[in-house]
């Protein structure tokens, strides 16, 4: 390098890369050193974003519009100027372009979708469960057949009969309010939410899919609605 | 060929279980067939009453069991039919007399002469049901149309299937066509609905039964009587054959029967 030769440093940050031009030397040449060192190792700075640090220089629009365009054809983008002369500021406002870094952009902060729920444990009995039987289980229970008179389901948290549920279920069996009965033909002998009881009212004609469920201290069973 | 174990039981009491076992066991030896019946509820025996042989018993099965007897002094053969016996229980005993094990030893020993073994089994969950399960190649859940009958019936059931000797057959006794009419009794289907088990057979409620009960004679030989001839075809569909259940109505129910006949259950 011979003397005079303006510093080139470049340093690579979160947003690009910084290419630092040292004071002293002409802007010609500066320029000149520039493109050099960028043409001389062009597979490394195509498509890079280069915020140019230019000390105290002051360029005009002219002179900086000239330079952005020969690191455009070298595939550099330019974005931003820093500068301590208020009229290389000016300047690189005037060409849209930023004379500071780190401000946060704005608008898109891009959180990683959570595509999978976690679930909670169950407890699957695939069979109907016929009077005597009981199943007691600390989460929720899912039945796939019938639940016989004379049976009994307990359950920590919810209870589903992919069936007739004509026996006892006990929902929420630890104290859970929130805990729900589902059944495909809800007819218990006895339902108990937590620590609420209630019994079905008489038979239907038409069994219906419900949920039995606390509401304002009550037991109430909802018809399943598909929303 | 060995015989077949088939154990009647139910659950509840009363619902006529030495009955149908008298019954079948009756049908089938006049069927042809050779035929003992065991009554495995010790200590309130009744099917010697039933089959009107009590003022022939010697020996009984606690007898055998204890090793007083061979099993063959034990076996009181019917007054009617030359290849229909008896093996009575024990009544001054209890159901602790006899336990699995000498249950299935004793009908082994039974399956190399008989066709079939019928054997009572008692009412309960207890020790006795468990005694007379034991052996069994096939069981009977007898019961009635009524609510707490079908409710221990459908304990038994899970017990059987818990032991591993299931699917268990539905017999529905004492079926009042008039009350069933009238919308004052569970028919059939509703029975089975509750039930989920395949139907070996209906029995109408008919007088005949305690009138030929309390003479010794089994219905099922009284060719007059409804319910001996639904014990008849119960014993041909053990054999495996098809028969159609009686109509119950004279109405088109007959065909929905057919269909719950080859175990299309509920």
């Amino acid at each position: 390098m011979t003397e005079g030769a303006p510093k080139i440093s470049i340093k690579g940050f979160r947003e690009g890369l910084l290419v630092t031009i040292g004071d002293g030397a002409p802007w010609e040449a500066a320029e000149q050193t520039l493109l050099g060192t960028i043409g001389k190792r062009a597979d490394f700075f195509r498509g890079a974003r280069v915020a140019l640090d230019l000390g105290s220089r002051p360029l005009n629009a002219a002179q900086l519009g000239k330079l952005r365009d020969r690191l455009s054809d070298l595939g550099v983008t330019l974005w931003a100027v820093l500068s301590e002369s208020p009229k290389t500021q000016d300047t690189a406002r005037t060409l849209g372009l930023r004379i500071e870094l780190g401000r946060p952009r704005p608008g898109r902060v891009v959180r990683p979708i959570q595509p999978h729920p976690e679930g909670e444990e169950a407890l699957l009995v695939r069979r109907t469960l016929r009077s005597g039987m009981r199943v007691a289980f600390d989460g929720h229970v899912v039945i796939l057949g019938h639940v016989h008179p004379g049976a009994e389901v307990v359950a920590g948290g919810s209870i589903i009969v992919w069936g007739r549920l004509r026996g006892v279920a006990h929902a929420g069996a630890q104290g859970d309010r929130e805990a729900v009965v589902c059944a495909l033909d809800l007819s218990p002998t006895q339902l108990r939410i937590a620590d609420l009881i209630a019994t079905a009212p008489p038979d239907r004609d038409k069994p219906l899919p419900e949920m039995a469920a606390v509401r304002e201290g009550q037991v109430v069973a909802e018809p399943w609605v598909l929303r | 060929m060995p015989g077949t174990v088939v154990t009647i039981t139910s659950g509840k009491g009363g619902v006529g279980k030495t009955t149908a076992t008298a019954n079948i066991a009756a049908a089938l030896a006049q069927q042809g067939h050779k035929v003992v019946c065991v009554d495995a509820d010790i200590g309130l025996r009744n099917l010697d009453l039933i089959l009107g042989l009590e003022n022939r018993i010697v020996y009984d099965l606690v007898d055998v069991v204890e090793g007083r007897c061979r099993l063959r002094q034990a076996m009181i053969r019917d007054k009617r039919l030359p290849n229909l016996f008896l093996i009575p229980a024990a009544q001054t005993r209890d159901k602790t007399a006899v336990s699995p094990t000498d249950m299935v030893h004793v009908c082994n020993e039974l399956r190399r002469e008989f066709d079939w073994i019928l054997i009572d089994s008692p009412a309960g969950i207890e020790r006795g049901f468990r005694n007379a399960i034991a052996p069994a190649d096939q069981v009977v859940v007898v019961t009635n149309p009524e609510v707490s009958a079908v409710r221990d019936a459908d304990r038994i059931i899970g017990l059987i299937e818990a032991e591993e000797k299931g699917p268990a057959r539905l017999l529905l006794n004492r079926l009042n066509p008039g009350m069933v009419r009238n919308g004052n009794m569970l028919d059939a289907d509703d029975v089975l609905e509750l039930l989920a088990v395949d139907l070996l057979g209906v029995v109408p409620e008919d007088g005949a039964v305690v009138v030929n009960a309390n003479r010794g004679v089994p219905v099922a030989l009284d060719e007059k009587s409804r319910a001996g001839q639904a014990f008849r075809n119960i014993a041909r569909r053990l054999q495996g054959e098809a028969v159609p259940l009686m109509p119950v109505e004279e109405d088109g129910s007959l065909w929905r029967r057919l269909g719950r006949l080859f175990g299309k259950g509920d």
